[in-house]
């Protein structure tokens, strides 16, 4: 460690004003700050008033999504095997699955820290951390078998469109993982939806077992064929297709009480959000008019991305509202939002994504009516005070 | 009851006229620097929209449609007045937006002074002209149906506007790169927006 800081600390003064390297300052200053604890505070941009920085904060989400995203990997390789009916053991499952994931991770890391580095780069101002969650989730809500260009392209526009045209880290209205899959589902729907996109292989055309599908539970749902889903244990566990990460609600929690125990996730949004889909749950239990409507309120967090969006994606502290009462509304309509969207719009099967963009756009809203209504109640509780 | 409740959610929402079909853009884009002068925009436009359409609608039914002049003279049952529908369309909208724009002067003359050249200009926008006529197209049955939509898609282009706003007053803290400052993230801001609302196309009610 000491050896590595010294070494450092002699390379320093060419990237410094005047060095040899200057114009790469931003990227040295990226690097420096991801293995040593900054001893300077910032200045400008986002930050938070905390003893650690923004990338330490970055480095717990990530830590936070370990679990989902190993899970993930291992349940690439397994629901691959059930489709071939082939009998592997846990390593050879895990190294299939290892080997399908990793690239997506890499194309993601490495097409959305270029464009970050070129953008701090041009514009002479601190590489921004935020691509470290973002680049991390973008392979975990995506199906595996989706190409690796399809993925670069959506990366690449959630990072200049969705990001750095707002300036950056901090400044985005929309989630950019979010941003990347929406951009996939409407530009190119047959790579993201369907019933042969979830397992890997399958699109290729290879021998699969008679009678395997790889309909997500979601859309056996959809489709009415209650009596087909898989059991609440294994939807629960996560041995299910689907998106890589979104499978293992155990991961999923997993993660969920590291963020809250660290307080970087914010429990109030996962906890209204929970709240929001039960209420829409429940009311469709009520007024139900079909099968999908009939199917228990609670059984819709362990189906598709329920749970993983209300924990890493809606608890997002930038595009989420920022104000705590807001937070408890922005929550609640987003998940009351995905379920309306899961069960009325036959267009979609999952509903999460669109209704966490969706309350993206309104976060903004909700924040300013709830600081309207604090300047209000303050002012009638000073005029108390001065009257009396 | 339903019905009209179904036909205030599709216009508001799945039909937005802002995120499906991209009209009344102009003042959308202007006028919605800060919240309050976009609310006071809205609220016109939700206005003047559950005005001209069922007015419209009125006009449409007993003067323009093929026979509708019928209850003048029988003589008339064979006229088809139709081709006049734009040219009665705008000149209601017109005179509609005349009397918002007498009542926001009398009443509120900082947000006349706000909104400036765009209420008048309500009159062309392409939003309340594109109200009447979608509700034409359509061939709503009766005057609620009419009325009902005409408030469901003011009430749309008032939720875009003042979300829309509201974010923008947020971006004025953010370091937006020079030349994207103002009407660029502006425009780029209303793409994505749109992909948000997305979400809903499709929900058939």
């Amino acid at each position: 460690m000491k050896a590595l800081r010294n070494y450092i600390d002699k390379i320093k003064p060419q990237f410094q004003k005047g060095g040899r390297f200057e114009m790469f300052h931003s990227t040295f200053d990226a690097f420096e700050t991801f293995l040593f604890v900054p001893n300077t505070v910032t200045s400008k941009g986002s930050h938070i008033r905390d003893s650690i920085d923004l990338k330490r904060t970055m480095s717990m989400v990530i830590i936070a999504l370990i679990p989902a995203m190993l899970f993930g990997m291992w349940n690439v390789g397994y629901q691959h095997v059930l489709s071939i009916g082939a009998s592997w053991n846990f390593w050879e499952t895990f190294w299939y699955g290892f080997f399908k994931v990793l690239p997506l991770i890499l194309v993601s890391y490495g097409v959305g820290l270029s464009i970050e580095f070129a953008f701090a780069q041009s514009r002479g101002h601190e590489v921004n951390e935020g691509f470290l969650v973002s680049g991390l989730l973008v392979p975990l809500i995506m199906p595996v078998d989706v190409p690796l260009w399809m993925l670069a392209i959506a990366t690449a526009f959630a990072v200049i469109i969705g990001k750095e045209v707002f300036g950056g880290t901090g400044y985005n209205v929309f989630n950019p993982a979010l941003l990347a899959r929406a951009f996939l589902f409407f530009a190119y729907p047959s790579h993201m939806s369907g019933d042969k996109v979830w397992i890997a292989g399958l699109t290729s055309g290879k021998d699969v077992v008679d009678g395997f599908s790889g309909a997500t539970p979601l859309a056996k749902a959809a489709a009415y064929q209650i009596d087909k889903m898989p059991s609440a244990y294994d939807m629960f566990m996560g041995f299910i297709p689907g998106s890589v990460g979104e499978t293992s609600k155990l991961a999923i929690l997993i993660g969920a009480v590291f963020l809250i125990i660290t307080g970087i996730g914010s429990w109030k949004i996962m906890v209204s959000v929970f709240g929001g889909g039960l209420a829409a749950g429940l009311l469709f239990n009520a007024f139900a008019v079909n099968p999908y409507m009939e199917i228990p309120a609670w059984q819709h967090f362990i189906m598709g991305g329920f749970a993983f969006g209300a924990v890493f994606m809606a608890t997002d502290p930038v595009s989420a509202s920022h104000t705590e009462l807001g937070k408890w509304i922005y929550g609640f309509l987003v998940g009351f939002l995905a379920l309306l969207v899961r069960v009325l719009n036959p267009a979609y099967p999952e509903g999460m994504m669109l209704a966490i963009l969706f309350m993206n756009v309104f976060a903004p809203l909700i924040d300013y009516y709830v600081v309207e209504a604090n300047i209000k109640r303050r002012l009638k509780r000073a005029k108390k005070v001065a009257n009396s | 009851m339903e019905h009209l409740i179904n036909i205030f959610v599709k216009s508001a929402f799945i039909d937005n006229m802002v995120f499906a079909y991209f009209l009344g853009m102009c003042s959308f884009l202007a006028v919605s620097k800060t919240v309050k002068t976009s609310i006071g925009l809205g609220i016109a436009v939700i206005f003047v929209m559950a005005i001209t359409v069922p007015v419209n609608y009125l006009m449409n039914k007993y003067l323009l449609l093929p026979g509708a002049l019928k209850w003048l003279d029988p003589e008339f049952a064979n006229l088809d007045l139709s081709f006049l529908s734009f040219i009665m369309f705008i000149a209601v909208i017109a005179s509609i937006v005349q009397l918002v724009e007498m009542v926001v002067e009398k009443f509120s003359p900082s947000l006349y002074n706000a909104l400036g050249i765009f209420l008048p200009l309500i009159a062309v926008n392409c939003a309340i002209l594109g109200g009447s006529l979608f509700m034409q197209e359509r061939e709503y049955e009766t005057l609620s149906e009419a009325t009902v939509f005409g408030l469901g898609s003011g009430v749309g282009w008032f939720l875009a506007i003042v979300s829309i706003a509201a974010i923008r007053e947020r971006l004025k803290y953010s370091d937006i790169p020079k030349p994207l400052r103002g009407l660029g993230i502006a425009f780029i801001l209303t793409g994505l927006m749109g992909i948000a609302f997305m979400s809903f196309m499709g929900i058939k009610l």
